[in-house]
């Protein structure tokens, strides 16, 4: 069983092949927080020990709960804040300025109804990044903010450029916000679930414009969201974080489809599936850890339905279980002692499904 | 009343009815507007309902299709400048919840029908602890009750959504939002009502706290027996959860039908456009639609029927004139669609037969993993009746 880093997992699957645009390495964040109960200058462990790439082209999904510290992820990559430890490679090299690095990686945020300013009209929210940039000329600044809105699909574009945000369906403004960070022509466009404050009908509408960007620009996209489903839709790439670390990452398909890590197979059993021929039943239960004092080891182990001794223990590596695809996880390491693989707790009465973690590997 | 398609209303205007004993909630031609005269909002339109003993009602829609406003006006919750307009609620065939004094509704809110919101966070009160919130319902309600009683049925209730009663003590600050909404759960269910309306209850959650919730709320319903109105904009969940599925489209009530037979067999566009707008979770990955443009302002609505500008289908007359809800199947399931008048072809994709799997197949070529054959029935005789798992 070879091991290798998680972000080599993504080679054989990422569009072309070819050299990454941006890349972490050993991306960590701690927040400090107020001293709780006595424990001195205490810190919320956000992402720890993060490596990605995200190569031309592709796109790459962090799919993950509330807290587990993709949000914080996708700012690490935009450099809107700084990371505790580890780096954010572009192209390769230690990223330039603060404007340089703005104009190749660009952020879309959430929700369209609180990024856009209300007493702006589109045609000022898309002038602003092109004059800070100095990428406009006066003369030039109508038909370039006619070929953004076209670019994502909002025609007639004089009349959207004329409008208010309020005049605008949810839809609309998130096409807005993307045309503003397409504005600076960006080589990296990193979406913090661009479709989650959407109406379901008009979301796919979205997601296909991401793909047609990256198919018609060679966009690396990095899309961020807890819904694994759209994931599988849209990415190349998923990886699936849990308590501010990658725990899963493959080709998207094959994630889903041969989930290797325990959180994923919860995750997955979650989901709102109607194809499902029995009612699920959830691999795990509990909620994701505090984050302040992270457990032990895997920082899944307390509610692994699989953990053993050693699980509490030491972090397990990545390791691959299929060609680009790796998992963190205990169960698909060879050589553990008896003692170490030694089940943590009673094994779980076997009312699910008669595959259980691992058995694709082999 | 101004409503002149159908003639359903008229049998239930005097007094008791009819009334199949197993209809809980019968709602008949509901209209609730936003404002007054001219500039009012239709915000429901002539919306037809019935929601059975122990059966979960999923009613799907957009933001702005008008399915809280629904649920607002039947337990007339709804807030200034909502108005009811016109139609009749009934409750166990006799008391007209759109017409009811104060007293009548408080005697019927809570203990029958209870109401889960989606924000927890804001329906909990703040600076109470969870005990006492429970306590303030029981005295409220139950004012015979002593205080030991009260607690104890407190403690009960916490346990029964999986919290342990030692909690009681805790503000909802120091709950998780998962544990929140259970407490809501909890306190909907204090007074044993016949009737949960839910109002997208786990939409702020994650996905596995959202499971772990319906899973106990769907234990809770087959232990108490009592029926739920689940609103959610997410139809592959109600699909998963619910008995029978309404869904609903710029205020209008656009399809309704037994949940397995809408998601394998629409017959309104709205509701295959719905579903196609949901990538799923297996099988090869394609290139998916949704539906083009976006749901239509309230303000300013289309001539005909409210869906036309983004329907595929969409004929002439679907401009001019707004369809009624036709019943379909015999009386089994409603469409609001021109194209399931008769008159037309119907597309192929809003035909589907709705008892068979989707694997339409000829037998030969049913792949061995399949179901076993036994399972499926040989004609499409019951729509609702095949095995699907999850609900009983």
């Amino acid at each position: 069983m070879t091991i290798i880093p998680l972000d080599r997992a993504h080679t054989p699957n990422g569009a072309n092949g070819s050299r990454p645009v941006l890349e972490a390495r050993g991306l960590t964040k701690h927040f400090p927080v107020h001293a709780h109960r006595g424990a001195g200058q205490a810190v919320v462990h956000a992402v720890e020990d993060v490596t990605l790439t995200l190569p031309r082209a592709g796109i790459t999904a962090i799919v993950g709960e509330s807290g587990s510290g993709k949000s914080t992820l996708a700012r690490l990559l935009a450099q809107l804040i700084k990371p505790t430890a580890g780096s954010v490679l572009l192209d390769g090299a230690a990223t330039p300025g603060r404007q340089q690095y703005a104009r190749q990686v660009q952020l879309v945020l959430q929700d369209p109804f609180s990024s856009l300013n209300p007493v702006h009209n589109i045609r000022y929210h898309l002038a602003r990044p092109l004059q800070v940039h100095g990428l406009a000329s006066r003369g030039t600044l109508d038909a370039q903010i006619a070929e953004l809105l076209e670019r994502v699909a909002l025609t007639p574009a004089d009349q959207f450029a004329a409008k208010y945000p309020h005049e605008l369906s949810g839809g609309q403004r998130q096409r807005v916000a993307i045309a503003r960070a397409l504005a600076t022509r960006p080589r990296v466009l990193l979406a913090d679930e661009p479709v989650s404050m959407l109406d379901v009908s008009i979301r796919l509408g979205v997601l296909n414009l991401l793909a047609d960007l990256r198919e018609r620009e060679g966009l690396a996209i990095l899309y961020v969201t807890h819904d694994i489903a759209s994931a599988r839709y849209l990415a190349d790439v998923i990886a699936v974080m849990y308590a501010g670390q990658i725990i899963e990452s493959g080709p998207a398909a094959q994630v889903t489809d041969a989930p290797a890590h325990p959180y994923t197979q919860l995750l997955l059993s979650a989901a709102p599936d109607p194809d499902r021929a029995q009612p699920p039943s959830l691999r795990g239960r509990g909620a994701p850890p505090n984050l302040i004092r992270p457990p032990s080891g895997c920082r899944f182990h307390p509610r692994c339905p699989f953990a053993m001794a050693v699980c509490a223990e030491e972090r397990p590596t990545a390791t691959a279980v299929a060609l680009g695809h790796a998992s963190a996880c205990w169960l698909h390491a060879t050589g553990l002692t008896t003692a170490q693989s030694r089940p943590l707790r009673k094994p779980p009465q076997e009312i699910h499904g008669p595959q259980g973690p691992g058995e694709e590997k082999q | 009343m101004s409503g002149a398609t159908s003639s359903a209303p008229s049998s239930v205007v005097g007094g008791v009815v009819n009334a199949d004993p197993d209809v809980l909630i019968e709602v008949r031609g509901l209209c609730v507007d936003y404002g007054l005269g001219d500039d009012a909002v239709h915000a429901v339109v002539e919306a037809d309902l019935e929601l059975r003993r122990g059966e979960v009602l999923g009613l799907a829609g957009e933001s702005g299709s008008g399915k809280s406003t629904l649920a607002y006006a039947i337990t007339r919750l709804l807030r200034s400048p909502g108005v009811i307009t016109a139609g009749s609620a009934r409750f166990a065939g006799s008391v007209n919840l759109l017409s009811a004094g104060q007293r009548e509704l408080r005697g019927l809110r809570w203990n029958e029908i209870a109401v889960v919101l989606q924000s927890s966070m804001n329906a909990l009160n703040p600076v109470l602890s969870i005990g006492t919130q429970f306590s303030d319902v029981l005295r409220a309600h139950r004012p015979g009750m002593s205080r030991a009683d009260r607690q104890a049925r407190s403690a009960e209730l916490l346990e029964m959504v999986g919290i342990p009663a030692d909690r009681l003590s805790s503000y909802p600050h120091e709950l998780s939002g998962g544990m929140r909404q259970r407490v809501m759960i909890a306190t909907a269910l204090a007074l044993d009502p016949s009737v949960v309306i839910m109002d997208e209850p786990t939409t702020a959650l994650d996905v596995v706290t959202q499971r772990e919730i319906l899973e106990e709320l769907m234990a809770l319903r087959n232990r108490l027996g009592f029926a739920v109105l689940f609103i959610s904009h997410d139809l592959s969940l109600l699909a998963e959860i619910a008995d029978s599925i309404a869904v609903m489209y710029a205020g209008r009530l656009v399809e309704r039908a037994g949940a397995s037979a809408i998601f394998r067999a629409p017959r309104h566009p709205y509701s295959l456009g719905l579903l196609s707008s949901f990538p799923a979770l297996h099988g090869p990955r394609r290139a998916m639609e949704g539906i083009p443009g976006s749901p239509p302002d309230l303000r300013n609505m289309p001539s005909g029927c409210p869906f036309h500008p983004r329907c595929g289908y969409a004929l002439d007359r679907c401009r001019s004139d707004p369809p009624p809800l036709l019943e379909l199947d015999a009386g089994a399931r409603a469409a609001a669609c021109w194209l399931q008048d008769g008159r037309v072809a119907v597309p192929a994709e809003l035909a589907r037969p709705a008892a068979a799997p989707p694997a339409a197949v000829p037998p030969a070529a049913v792949p061995p993993a399949a179901v076993p054959p036994a399972a499926v029935p040989p004609a499409a005789a019951a729509p609702e009746a095949e095995p699907t798992g999850g609900r009983s």
